[in-house]
Protein backbone atom coordinates (compact mmCIF):
# COMPACT_ATOMS: atom_id res chain seq x y z
CA UNK A 1 0.00 0.00 0.00
CA UNK A 2 2.99 2.81 0.88
CA UNK A 3 4.58 1.25 -1.89
CA UNK A 4 1.59 2.09 -4.12
CA UNK A 5 0.88 4.89 -3.06
CA UNK A 6 4.52 6.66 -3.40
CA UNK A 7 4.49 5.51 -6.74
CA UNK A 8 1.69 6.94 -7.37
CA UNK A 9 3.06 10.44 -5.99
CA UNK A 10 6.24 9.93 -7.56
CA UNK A 11 4.49 9.71 -11.30
CA UNK A 12 2.34 12.18 -10.51
CA UNK A 13 4.98 14.42 -9.94
CA UNK A 14 7.08 13.47 -12.92
CA UNK A 15 4.07 14.36 -14.75
CA UNK A 16 4.10 17.56 -13.18
CA UNK A 17 7.60 18.23 -14.35
CA UNK A 18 8.05 16.83 -17.74
CA UNK A 19 5.24 19.21 -18.50
CA UNK A 20 6.87 21.55 -17.23
CA UNK A 21 5.56 25.02 -18.95
CA UNK A 22 1.66 23.44 -18.89
CA UNK A 23 2.32 22.93 -15.35
CA UNK A 24 3.34 26.63 -14.35
CA UNK A 25 0.78 28.10 -16.82
CA UNK A 26 -1.93 25.97 -14.71
CA UNK A 27 -0.73 26.74 -11.25
CA UNK A 28 -0.58 30.81 -12.16
CA UNK A 29 -4.43 30.50 -13.30
CA UNK A 30 -5.28 28.30 -10.38
CA UNK A 31 -3.26 31.02 -8.18
CA UNK A 32 -4.70 33.74 -9.90
CA UNK A 33 -8.61 32.29 -8.83
CA UNK A 34 -6.98 31.67 -5.19
CA UNK A 35 -5.83 35.27 -4.60
CA UNK A 36 -9.08 36.66 -6.14
CA UNK A 37 -11.17 34.33 -3.00
CA UNK A 38 -8.40 35.28 -0.49
CA UNK A 39 -9.49 38.80 -1.24
CA UNK A 40 -12.95 37.66 -0.71
CA UNK A 41 -12.18 36.28 2.62
CA UNK A 42 -10.04 39.63 3.63
CA UNK A 43 -12.06 42.09 2.18
CA UNK A 44 -15.53 40.45 4.27
CA UNK A 45 -13.37 40.71 7.53
CA UNK A 46 -11.88 44.10 7.01
CA UNK A 47 -15.71 45.46 5.31
CA UNK A 48 -17.52 43.73 8.53
CA UNK A 49 -14.72 45.51 11.16
CA UNK A 50 -14.95 48.88 9.46
CA UNK A 51 -19.17 48.30 9.98
CA UNK A 52 -18.83 47.89 13.49
CA UNK A 53 -16.19 50.07 13.76
CA UNK A 54 -18.31 52.61 12.62
CA UNK A 55 -21.77 51.21 14.45
CA UNK A 56 -19.98 52.30 17.36
CA UNK A 57 -19.35 55.48 16.58
CA UNK A 58 -22.99 56.33 16.43
CA UNK A 59 -24.34 57.48 19.47
CA UNK A 60 -26.80 60.50 21.06
CA UNK A 61 -25.31 63.16 22.90
CA UNK A 62 -27.79 65.40 24.87
CA UNK A 63 -26.37 68.37 25.42
CA UNK A 64 -27.41 70.11 29.32
CA UNK A 65 -28.23 73.37 29.87
CA UNK A 66 -24.92 75.27 31.74
CA UNK A 67 -26.92 75.92 34.66
CA UNK A 68 -28.23 72.50 35.15
CA UNK A 69 -27.44 70.74 38.67
CA UNK A 70 -25.24 67.92 38.49
CA UNK A 71 -27.71 65.92 40.83
CA UNK A 72 -30.11 66.26 37.61
CA UNK A 73 -27.94 64.81 35.01
CA UNK A 74 -27.05 62.07 37.03
CA UNK A 75 -30.58 61.02 37.67
CA UNK A 76 -31.21 61.52 33.89
CA UNK A 77 -28.12 59.13 33.55
CA UNK A 78 -29.40 56.79 35.96
CA UNK A 79 -32.83 56.54 34.04
CA UNK A 80 -31.24 56.08 30.71
CA UNK A 81 -28.78 53.21 31.85
CA UNK A 82 -32.07 51.27 32.99
CA UNK A 83 -33.25 51.26 29.45
CA UNK A 84 -33.22 47.92 28.21
CA UNK A 85 -32.18 49.27 24.66
CA UNK A 86 -28.79 51.14 26.31
CA UNK A 87 -25.51 49.66 26.57
CA UNK A 88 -23.67 52.52 28.35
CA UNK A 89 -23.69 56.10 29.23
CA UNK A 90 -21.18 58.39 29.62
CA UNK A 91 -21.16 61.86 31.71
CA UNK A 92 -19.05 64.68 30.49
CA UNK A 93 -19.16 67.11 32.84
CA UNK A 94 -18.25 70.67 31.62
CA UNK A 95 -14.75 70.66 33.28
CA UNK A 96 -14.29 67.28 30.93
CA UNK A 97 -16.14 69.08 28.08
CA UNK A 98 -13.43 71.76 28.51
CA UNK A 99 -10.33 69.97 29.07
CA UNK A 100 -11.12 67.82 26.13
CA UNK A 101 -11.99 71.26 24.10
CA UNK A 102 -8.60 72.48 25.09
CA UNK A 103 -6.84 69.55 24.18
CA UNK A 104 -8.66 69.38 20.91
CA UNK A 105 -7.26 72.89 20.04
CA UNK A 106 -3.56 72.63 21.43
CA UNK A 107 -2.21 73.99 18.85
CA UNK A 108 -4.20 76.31 18.19
CA UNK A 109 -3.69 79.48 20.16
CA UNK A 110 -6.54 81.42 18.92
CA UNK A 111 -9.25 79.68 20.87
CA UNK A 112 -7.38 78.78 23.88
CA UNK A 113 -6.56 82.97 24.00
CA UNK A 114 -10.31 83.50 23.50
CA UNK A 115 -11.27 80.27 26.21
CA UNK A 116 -8.99 82.69 28.45
CA UNK A 117 -10.68 85.76 28.05
CA UNK A 118 -14.36 84.63 28.75
CA UNK A 119 -13.12 83.79 32.31
CA UNK A 120 -16.09 81.35 32.58
CA UNK A 121 -16.75 78.01 31.20
CA UNK A 122 -19.26 78.14 27.89
CA UNK A 123 -19.27 74.33 27.38
CA UNK A 124 -22.28 72.22 28.64
CA UNK A 125 -22.20 69.21 30.27
CA UNK A 126 -23.27 65.76 28.26
CA UNK A 127 -24.20 62.64 28.32
CA UNK A 128 -23.35 60.48 25.65
CA UNK A 129 -25.50 57.46 25.16
CA UNK A 130 -24.81 54.50 23.74
CA UNK A 131 -27.83 51.78 21.92
CA UNK A 132 -27.16 48.18 21.89
CA UNK A 133 -28.93 48.29 18.53
CA UNK A 134 -28.27 50.93 15.94
CA UNK A 135 -32.28 50.73 15.80
CA UNK A 136 -32.79 51.19 19.23
CA UNK A 137 -31.92 55.17 18.91
CA UNK A 138 -35.01 56.30 17.77
CA UNK A 139 -36.38 54.76 21.27
CA UNK A 140 -33.57 56.75 23.19
CA UNK A 141 -34.28 59.71 20.76
CA UNK A 142 -38.16 59.63 22.03
CA UNK A 143 -37.10 59.20 25.81
CA UNK A 144 -35.27 62.14 26.15
CA UNK A 145 -38.42 64.05 24.80
CA UNK A 146 -39.82 63.59 27.83
CA UNK A 147 -40.57 66.72 29.58
CA UNK A 148 -38.80 66.25 32.75
CA UNK A 149 -35.79 65.73 30.88
CA UNK A 150 -36.32 67.90 28.24
CA UNK A 151 -36.73 70.84 30.60
CA UNK A 152 -32.78 70.67 30.88
CA UNK A 153 -31.57 69.97 27.57
CA UNK A 154 -29.78 72.81 25.60
CA UNK A 155 -31.71 72.39 22.33
CA UNK A 156 -34.90 70.24 21.40
CA UNK A 157 -33.34 68.02 19.33
CA UNK A 158 -29.92 66.67 20.65
CA UNK A 159 -29.80 63.99 18.36
CA UNK A 160 -27.97 63.71 14.86
CA UNK A 161 -27.89 59.96 14.78
CA UNK A 162 -29.98 59.61 11.49
CA UNK A 163 -27.42 61.00 9.38
CA UNK A 164 -24.46 58.98 10.59
CA UNK A 165 -26.68 56.01 9.91
CA UNK A 166 -28.03 56.98 6.86
CA UNK A 167 -24.11 56.82 5.79
CA UNK A 168 -23.11 53.68 7.40
CA UNK A 169 -26.37 52.17 5.59
CA UNK A 170 -25.50 53.13 2.43
CA UNK A 171 -21.44 52.45 3.01
CA UNK A 172 -23.14 48.63 3.79
CA UNK A 173 -24.73 48.69 0.32
CA UNK A 174 -21.51 49.79 -1.42
CA UNK A 175 -19.62 46.98 0.33
CA UNK A 176 -22.31 44.29 0.05
CA UNK A 177 -22.33 45.03 -4.09
CA UNK A 178 -18.47 44.98 -4.03
CA UNK A 179 -18.57 41.67 -1.91
CA UNK A 180 -21.20 40.44 -4.34
CA UNK A 181 -19.05 41.18 -7.54
CA UNK A 182 -15.50 39.22 -5.32
CA UNK A 183 -17.99 36.46 -5.29
CA UNK A 184 -19.50 36.48 -8.85
CA UNK A 185 -15.74 37.15 -9.75
CA UNK A 186 -14.49 34.05 -7.61
CA UNK A 187 -17.22 32.00 -9.45
CA UNK A 188 -16.17 33.14 -12.83
CA UNK A 189 -12.17 32.56 -12.06
CA UNK A 190 -13.30 29.33 -10.47
CA UNK A 191 -15.35 28.10 -13.80
CA UNK A 192 -12.21 28.95 -15.58
CA UNK A 193 -9.38 27.10 -13.56
CA UNK A 194 -11.05 24.46 -12.88
CA UNK A 195 -11.71 24.14 -17.03
CA UNK A 196 -7.56 24.95 -17.50
CA UNK A 197 -6.75 22.11 -15.19
CA UNK A 198 -9.14 19.51 -17.02
CA UNK A 199 -7.41 20.75 -20.16
CA UNK A 200 -3.82 20.48 -18.58
CA UNK A 201 -4.73 17.01 -17.57
CA UNK A 202 -6.27 16.23 -20.91
CA UNK A 203 -3.35 17.42 -22.71
CA UNK A 204 -0.90 14.97 -20.21
CA UNK A 205 -3.12 11.90 -20.41
CA UNK A 206 -3.27 12.62 -24.14
CA UNK A 207 1.14 12.78 -24.19
CA UNK A 208 0.89 9.57 -21.83
CA UNK A 209 -0.94 7.92 -23.90
CA UNK A 210 1.97 5.32 -24.85
CA UNK A 211 2.94 5.01 -21.57
CA UNK A 212 -0.70 4.59 -20.39
CA UNK A 213 -1.23 1.80 -23.01
CA UNK A 214 1.29 -0.15 -21.86
CA UNK A 215 0.20 0.58 -18.46
CA UNK A 216 -2.90 -1.32 -19.33
CA UNK A 217 -1.54 -3.74 -21.73
CA UNK A 218 1.15 -5.19 -18.17
CA UNK A 219 -2.14 -5.11 -15.89
CA UNK A 220 -1.64 -1.88 -14.25
CA UNK A 221 -4.97 -1.69 -11.86
CA UNK A 222 -6.80 1.39 -12.08
CA UNK A 223 -5.27 3.04 -9.22
CA UNK A 224 -2.05 2.79 -10.96
CA UNK A 225 -3.44 4.49 -14.11
CA UNK A 226 -5.53 6.65 -12.77
CA UNK A 227 -3.78 8.01 -9.51
CA UNK A 228 -1.04 9.76 -11.00
CA UNK A 229 -3.46 12.31 -12.74
CA UNK A 230 -5.34 13.30 -9.63
CA UNK A 231 -2.14 13.13 -7.72
CA UNK A 232 -1.34 16.26 -10.08
CA UNK A 233 -4.14 17.91 -9.92
CA UNK A 234 -3.71 17.37 -6.52
CA UNK A 235 0.03 19.01 -6.54
CA UNK A 236 -1.14 21.98 -8.80
CA UNK A 237 -3.90 22.68 -6.23
CA UNK A 238 -1.43 22.77 -3.33
CA UNK A 239 1.40 24.65 -4.95
CA UNK A 240 -1.76 27.09 -6.34
CA UNK A 241 -2.58 27.89 -2.79
CA UNK A 242 0.78 28.10 -1.26
CA UNK A 243 1.64 30.67 -4.32
CA UNK A 244 -1.57 32.77 -4.21
CA UNK A 245 -0.64 33.24 -0.33
CA UNK A 246 3.22 34.59 -1.59
CA UNK A 247 1.36 37.10 -3.80
CA UNK A 248 -0.61 37.95 -1.31
CA UNK A 249 2.20 38.48 0.95
CA UNK A 250 4.09 40.66 -1.36
CA UNK A 251 0.92 42.32 -2.23
CA UNK A 252 0.90 43.73 1.32
CA UNK A 253 4.77 44.23 1.18
CA UNK A 254 4.44 46.45 -2.04
CA UNK A 255 1.08 48.42 -2.09
CA UNK A 256 1.62 50.64 0.77
CA UNK A 257 5.39 51.61 -1.00
CA UNK A 258 2.84 53.02 -3.40
CA UNK A 259 -0.64 53.89 -0.75
CA UNK A 260 0.83 54.04 2.79
CA UNK A 261 -1.64 53.17 5.48
CA UNK A 262 -4.22 51.68 2.83
CA UNK A 263 -4.10 48.43 4.86
CA UNK A 264 -5.19 49.77 7.90
CA UNK A 265 -8.31 51.73 6.24
CA UNK A 266 -8.09 54.08 9.12
CA UNK A 267 -9.54 51.42 11.61
CA UNK A 268 -7.93 51.78 15.21
CA UNK A 269 -6.48 48.63 16.08
CA UNK A 270 -6.92 46.71 13.20
CA UNK A 271 -4.71 46.18 10.13
CA UNK A 272 -5.02 43.49 7.40
CA UNK A 273 -1.74 42.39 7.62
CA UNK A 274 -2.11 41.67 11.47
CA UNK A 275 -5.22 39.88 10.84
CA UNK A 276 -3.46 38.03 7.57
CA UNK A 277 -0.66 37.19 9.70
CA UNK A 278 -2.29 35.91 12.89
CA UNK A 279 -4.61 33.94 10.72
CA UNK A 280 -2.41 32.43 8.56
CA UNK A 281 -2.87 28.82 8.89
CA UNK A 282 -6.15 28.82 8.87
CA UNK A 283 -6.68 30.98 5.68
CA UNK A 284 -3.84 28.65 4.03
CA UNK A 285 -6.15 26.08 5.27
CA UNK A 286 -9.26 27.70 3.59
CA UNK A 287 -6.94 28.07 0.41
CA UNK A 288 -5.51 24.90 -0.18
CA UNK A 289 -9.25 23.37 0.36
CA UNK A 290 -10.57 25.18 -2.37
CA UNK A 291 -7.74 25.04 -4.29
CA UNK A 292 -7.53 21.30 -3.71
CA UNK A 293 -11.10 20.58 -4.26
CA UNK A 294 -11.05 22.82 -7.36
CA UNK A 295 -8.11 21.04 -9.02
CA UNK A 296 -9.21 17.51 -7.76
CA UNK A 297 -12.46 17.68 -9.52
CA UNK A 298 -11.54 19.11 -12.79
CA UNK A 299 -8.97 16.03 -12.84
CA UNK A 300 -11.33 13.55 -11.60
CA UNK A 301 -13.96 14.54 -14.62
CA UNK A 302 -10.90 14.52 -16.97
CA UNK A 303 -9.55 11.15 -15.67
CA UNK A 304 -13.23 9.47 -15.92
CA UNK A 305 -13.54 11.30 -19.16
CA UNK A 306 -10.37 10.00 -21.00
CA UNK A 307 -8.81 7.25 -18.77
CA UNK A 308 -11.83 4.52 -19.35
CA UNK A 309 -10.86 1.07 -19.95
CA UNK B 1 -6.85 -22.83 -21.19
CA UNK B 2 -8.00 -19.99 -23.56
CA UNK B 3 -11.81 -21.30 -25.32
CA UNK B 4 -13.46 -19.29 -27.92
CA UNK B 5 -16.73 -20.50 -28.40
CA UNK B 6 -18.81 -19.16 -31.25
CA UNK B 7 -17.30 -15.51 -31.03
CA UNK B 8 -18.77 -13.10 -33.45
CA UNK B 9 -17.33 -9.67 -33.60
CA UNK B 10 -18.47 -7.00 -35.48
CA UNK B 11 -16.89 -3.41 -34.75
CA UNK B 12 -19.50 -0.53 -34.97
CA UNK B 13 -20.50 -0.06 -38.41
CA UNK B 14 -18.20 -2.59 -39.74
CA UNK B 15 -18.69 -5.53 -41.62
CA UNK B 16 -17.66 -8.37 -38.93
CA UNK B 17 -13.97 -8.67 -37.76
CA UNK B 18 -14.93 -12.08 -36.40
CA UNK B 19 -17.71 -14.75 -37.23
CA UNK B 20 -18.75 -17.60 -35.10
CA UNK B 21 -14.84 -18.58 -34.07
CA UNK B 22 -14.90 -21.46 -32.26
CA UNK B 23 -11.17 -22.95 -30.81
CA UNK B 24 -9.59 -24.12 -27.58
CA UNK B 25 -5.95 -23.83 -26.42
CA UNK B 26 -4.35 -26.27 -23.75
CA UNK B 27 -2.08 -25.71 -21.28
CA UNK B 28 1.73 -25.37 -22.55
CA UNK B 29 0.76 -25.47 -26.41
CA UNK B 30 2.40 -23.40 -28.77
CA UNK B 31 -0.60 -22.42 -31.54
CA UNK B 32 -0.11 -19.98 -34.41
CA UNK B 33 -3.10 -17.80 -35.41
CA UNK B 34 -2.56 -17.02 -39.27
CA UNK B 35 -4.67 -15.11 -41.73
CA UNK B 36 -3.97 -12.28 -44.30
CA UNK B 37 -4.39 -8.91 -43.17
CA UNK B 38 -7.07 -8.14 -41.83
CA UNK B 39 -8.41 -11.82 -40.85
CA UNK B 40 -9.00 -10.92 -37.50
CA UNK B 41 -6.07 -11.82 -35.89
CA UNK B 42 -5.38 -9.14 -33.47
CA UNK B 43 -9.26 -8.82 -32.55
CA UNK B 44 -8.90 -12.13 -30.95
CA UNK B 45 -5.76 -10.95 -28.82
CA UNK B 46 -8.08 -7.94 -27.57
CA UNK B 47 -10.89 -10.31 -27.30
CA UNK B 48 -8.71 -12.25 -25.24
CA UNK B 49 -7.41 -9.59 -22.85
CA UNK B 50 -10.53 -7.83 -22.24
CA UNK B 51 -9.70 -4.99 -24.73
CA UNK B 52 -12.94 -5.23 -26.61
CA UNK B 53 -16.06 -7.15 -25.33
CA UNK B 54 -17.51 -9.77 -28.15
CA UNK B 55 -20.87 -8.86 -30.47
CA UNK B 56 -21.36 -12.72 -29.59
CA UNK B 57 -20.00 -16.01 -27.63
CA UNK B 58 -17.84 -16.56 -25.04
CA UNK B 59 -14.51 -16.24 -24.14
CA UNK B 60 -12.43 -18.14 -21.78
CA UNK B 61 -8.96 -18.04 -20.25
CA UNK B 62 -8.20 -20.19 -17.29
CA UNK B 63 -10.91 -19.47 -14.40
CA UNK B 64 -12.21 -16.11 -15.89
CA UNK B 65 -15.10 -16.02 -19.05
CA UNK B 66 -13.46 -13.00 -20.03
CA UNK B 67 -16.36 -11.58 -21.97
CA UNK B 68 -17.92 -10.79 -18.22
CA UNK B 69 -15.12 -9.70 -16.36
CA UNK B 70 -15.70 -6.60 -15.14
CA UNK B 71 -13.56 -3.38 -16.03
CA UNK B 72 -12.11 -3.50 -12.33
CA UNK B 73 -11.07 -7.06 -12.65
CA UNK B 74 -9.34 -6.79 -15.89
CA UNK B 75 -5.51 -5.57 -14.43
CA UNK B 76 -5.77 -8.91 -12.66
CA UNK B 77 -6.91 -11.08 -15.36
CA UNK B 78 -4.18 -9.32 -17.85
CA UNK B 79 -1.56 -9.64 -15.06
CA UNK B 80 -1.81 -13.69 -15.92
CA UNK B 81 -1.09 -13.30 -19.90
CA UNK B 82 2.15 -11.25 -21.36
CA UNK B 83 1.60 -9.42 -24.81
CA UNK B 84 4.16 -8.50 -27.13
CA UNK B 85 3.57 -6.28 -30.13
CA UNK B 86 4.83 -5.70 -33.38
CA UNK B 87 6.28 -2.52 -32.70
CA UNK B 88 7.29 -3.31 -29.30
CA UNK B 89 6.00 -0.77 -27.02
CA UNK B 90 9.04 0.42 -25.15
CA UNK B 91 9.21 3.75 -23.09
CA UNK B 92 11.87 5.97 -25.32
CA UNK B 93 12.81 7.39 -22.16
CA UNK B 94 13.37 4.42 -19.96
CA UNK B 95 15.92 2.05 -20.11
CA UNK B 96 15.87 -1.93 -20.75
CA UNK B 97 15.89 -2.48 -17.15
CA UNK B 98 13.26 0.44 -16.46
CA UNK B 99 11.41 -0.80 -19.09
CA UNK B 100 11.11 -4.29 -17.45
CA UNK B 101 10.90 -3.05 -13.80
CA UNK B 102 7.65 -0.69 -14.92
CA UNK B 103 5.41 -3.79 -15.36
CA UNK B 104 6.22 -4.50 -11.99
CA UNK B 105 6.20 -1.36 -10.80
CA UNK B 106 2.76 -0.44 -12.25
CA UNK B 107 1.56 -4.01 -10.76
CA UNK B 108 2.13 -2.56 -7.33
CA UNK B 109 5.23 -5.46 -6.47
CA UNK B 110 7.29 -4.58 -4.20
CA UNK B 111 10.91 -3.03 -4.61
CA UNK B 112 12.60 -6.38 -3.34
CA UNK B 113 11.17 -8.42 -6.06
CA UNK B 114 11.53 -5.74 -8.52
CA UNK B 115 15.67 -5.73 -7.62
CA UNK B 116 15.36 -9.91 -7.86
CA UNK B 117 13.44 -10.45 -10.87
CA UNK B 118 14.70 -7.90 -13.42
CA UNK B 119 17.91 -9.18 -14.19
CA UNK B 120 16.67 -12.24 -14.36
CA UNK B 121 13.90 -12.09 -16.96
CA UNK B 122 16.68 -9.63 -19.11
CA UNK B 123 19.28 -12.58 -18.59
CA UNK B 124 17.04 -14.96 -19.85
CA UNK B 125 16.08 -13.57 -23.02
CA UNK B 126 20.47 -12.60 -23.30
CA UNK B 127 20.57 -9.14 -22.39
CA UNK B 128 22.03 -8.96 -19.04
CA UNK B 129 25.16 -6.68 -20.40
CA UNK B 130 22.43 -4.08 -21.76
CA UNK B 131 20.51 -3.69 -19.22
CA UNK B 132 21.58 0.42 -19.28
CA UNK B 133 20.72 1.09 -22.79
CA UNK B 134 17.88 2.87 -23.64
CA UNK B 135 15.53 1.76 -26.51
CA UNK B 136 17.22 3.83 -29.06
CA UNK B 137 20.61 2.42 -28.32
CA UNK B 138 19.39 -1.50 -29.11
CA UNK B 139 18.69 -2.96 -32.07
CA UNK B 140 15.27 -4.33 -33.28
CA UNK B 141 15.77 -7.98 -31.87
CA UNK B 142 17.17 -6.93 -28.77
CA UNK B 143 13.85 -4.00 -28.37
CA UNK B 144 11.71 -7.22 -29.15
CA UNK B 145 13.73 -9.07 -26.53
CA UNK B 146 13.55 -6.69 -23.86
CA UNK B 147 9.21 -6.62 -24.75
CA UNK B 148 9.60 -10.20 -24.14
CA UNK B 149 11.06 -9.84 -21.03
CA UNK B 150 8.75 -7.27 -20.07
CA UNK B 151 5.74 -10.17 -20.83
CA UNK B 152 7.64 -12.63 -18.84
CA UNK B 153 8.61 -11.07 -16.04
CA UNK B 154 4.72 -11.36 -14.07
CA UNK B 155 5.71 -15.19 -15.06
CA UNK B 156 2.22 -15.52 -16.60
CA UNK B 157 0.55 -18.72 -17.63
CA UNK B 158 0.40 -17.30 -21.35
CA UNK B 159 2.17 -15.34 -23.61
CA UNK B 160 0.60 -13.36 -26.98
CA UNK B 161 2.79 -12.20 -29.34
CA UNK B 162 0.84 -10.03 -32.08
CA UNK B 163 3.48 -10.28 -35.33
CA UNK B 164 6.43 -9.99 -32.86
CA UNK B 165 8.82 -10.55 -35.86
CA UNK B 166 7.08 -7.80 -38.28
CA UNK B 167 9.26 -5.08 -37.93
CA UNK B 168 12.92 -7.77 -37.76
CA UNK B 169 14.71 -8.66 -40.71
CA UNK B 170 15.25 -13.05 -40.74
CA UNK B 171 18.22 -13.60 -38.92
CA UNK B 172 16.40 -11.09 -35.86
CA UNK B 173 13.39 -12.90 -36.54
CA UNK B 174 14.60 -16.70 -36.00
CA UNK B 175 15.86 -15.25 -32.68
CA UNK B 176 12.87 -14.24 -31.41
CA UNK B 177 11.03 -17.40 -32.57
CA UNK B 178 13.84 -19.17 -30.67
CA UNK B 179 13.13 -17.33 -27.65
CA UNK B 180 9.52 -18.21 -27.96
CA UNK B 181 10.12 -21.81 -28.21
CA UNK B 182 12.50 -21.90 -25.52
CA UNK B 183 9.79 -19.72 -22.80
CA UNK B 184 6.92 -22.36 -24.51
CA UNK B 185 9.38 -25.44 -23.39
CA UNK B 186 10.09 -24.00 -19.69
CA UNK B 187 5.71 -24.70 -19.71
CA UNK B 188 4.40 -21.28 -20.67
CA UNK B 189 1.49 -21.17 -23.17
CA UNK B 190 2.10 -19.67 -26.41
CA UNK B 191 0.06 -17.72 -29.08
CA UNK B 192 1.80 -16.33 -32.11
CA UNK B 193 0.00 -14.29 -34.37
CA UNK B 194 1.55 -13.96 -37.60
CA UNK B 195 1.60 -13.94 -41.60
CA UNK B 196 5.19 -15.03 -42.13
CA UNK B 197 5.40 -18.17 -44.29
CA UNK B 198 8.79 -19.01 -43.34
CA UNK B 199 7.85 -19.20 -39.48
CA UNK B 200 4.74 -21.62 -39.93
CA UNK B 201 6.40 -23.62 -42.16
CA UNK B 202 9.47 -24.48 -40.22
CA UNK B 203 7.59 -24.51 -36.55
CA UNK B 204 5.79 -27.15 -37.25
CA UNK B 205 3.23 -26.44 -34.62
CA UNK B 206 -0.30 -26.17 -34.32
CA UNK B 207 -1.89 -23.82 -36.76
CA UNK B 208 -5.10 -21.88 -36.68
CA UNK B 209 -5.92 -20.57 -40.26
CA UNK B 210 -8.48 -17.45 -40.18
CA UNK B 211 -9.89 -15.91 -42.99
CA UNK B 212 -12.19 -12.93 -43.34
CA UNK B 213 -13.27 -13.85 -39.31
CA UNK B 214 -13.58 -17.44 -39.59
CA UNK B 215 -11.65 -20.31 -39.14
CA UNK B 216 -10.89 -22.18 -42.27
CA UNK B 217 -8.34 -24.34 -41.17
CA UNK B 218 -7.07 -26.17 -37.31
CA UNK B 219 -4.67 -28.34 -37.70
CA UNK B 220 -1.55 -30.00 -35.56
CA UNK B 221 1.93 -29.14 -37.13
CA UNK B 222 0.14 -26.83 -39.65
CA UNK B 223 1.43 -25.39 -42.89
CA UNK B 224 0.53 -22.10 -44.32
CA UNK B 225 -1.65 -22.60 -47.20
CA UNK B 226 -3.10 -19.09 -47.90
CA UNK B 227 -2.28 -17.83 -51.24
N1 LIG C 1 -11.26 -0.61 -33.52
C1 LIG C 1 -11.77 -1.02 -34.68
N2 LIG C 1 -12.85 -0.39 -35.21
C2 LIG C 1 -13.37 -0.79 -36.38
N3 LIG C 1 -12.91 -1.80 -37.10
C3 LIG C 1 -11.83 -2.48 -36.66
C4 LIG C 1 -11.21 -2.12 -35.43
N4 LIG C 1 -10.17 -2.95 -35.22
C5 LIG C 1 -10.14 -3.79 -36.27
N5 LIG C 1 -11.14 -3.52 -37.14
C6 LIG C 1 -11.45 -4.26 -38.37
O1 LIG C 1 -11.61 -5.61 -38.03
C7 LIG C 1 -10.99 -6.44 -38.99
C8 LIG C 1 -9.98 -7.37 -38.36
O2 LIG C 1 -8.92 -6.59 -37.84
P1 LIG C 1 -7.67 -7.21 -37.08
O3 LIG C 1 -6.88 -6.08 -36.56
O4 LIG C 1 -8.15 -8.21 -36.12
O5 LIG C 1 -6.89 -7.90 -38.27
P2 LIG C 1 -5.46 -8.63 -38.25
O6 LIG C 1 -5.71 -10.00 -38.69
O7 LIG C 1 -4.80 -8.41 -36.95
O8 LIG C 1 -4.70 -7.84 -39.40
P3 LIG C 1 -3.15 -7.46 -39.48
O9 LIG C 1 -2.45 -8.67 -39.95
O10 LIG C 1 -3.11 -6.36 -40.50
O11 LIG C 1 -2.73 -7.01 -38.14
C9 LIG C 1 -10.38 -5.52 -40.03
O12 LIG C 1 -11.30 -5.43 -41.12
C10 LIG C 1 -10.30 -4.19 -39.33
O13 LIG C 1 -10.48 -3.14 -40.26
MG1 LIG D 1 -3.06 -7.36 -36.29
Amino acid sequence: MVTVISRIIHYGFKNFWRNGLLSTATVAIVSLCLVVFAGLILANTTSSRLIGFLQDKIDISAYFKTNTPEDEILAVKSALEKLPEVKSVDYISTEEALAIFKARHENDPAFSQSLEELNSNPLEASLNIKAKDPKNYEVVAEYLKNPDIAQYLATDNPVTYYNKQAAIDRLAGIITGVDRIGLVLTILLSLVAGLVVFNTIRLVIYSNRDEISIMRAVGASNTFVQGPYLMEGLIIGVISAVASLLFIFLGFLLVPLFYPGVTALGIPDFSLFGYFGSNFFSILMYQVLFGVGLTVISSLVAVKKYLRN
Amino acid sequence: MIAFQNVSKIYLGHSPALEDVTFRVNRGEFVSIVGRSGAGKSTIIKLLIGEEKPTKGRVFFGQYEVNKVRDNDLPALRRHIGIVFQDFRLLPQKTAYENVAFALEVAGRPQSEIDELVPQVLDMVGLSDKLNNFPHELSGGERQRVAIARAMVHRPEVIIADEPTGNLDPINTWDIINLLLKINELGTTLMLATHDRDIINQLERRVVTLDHGKVIRDEEKGKYILI
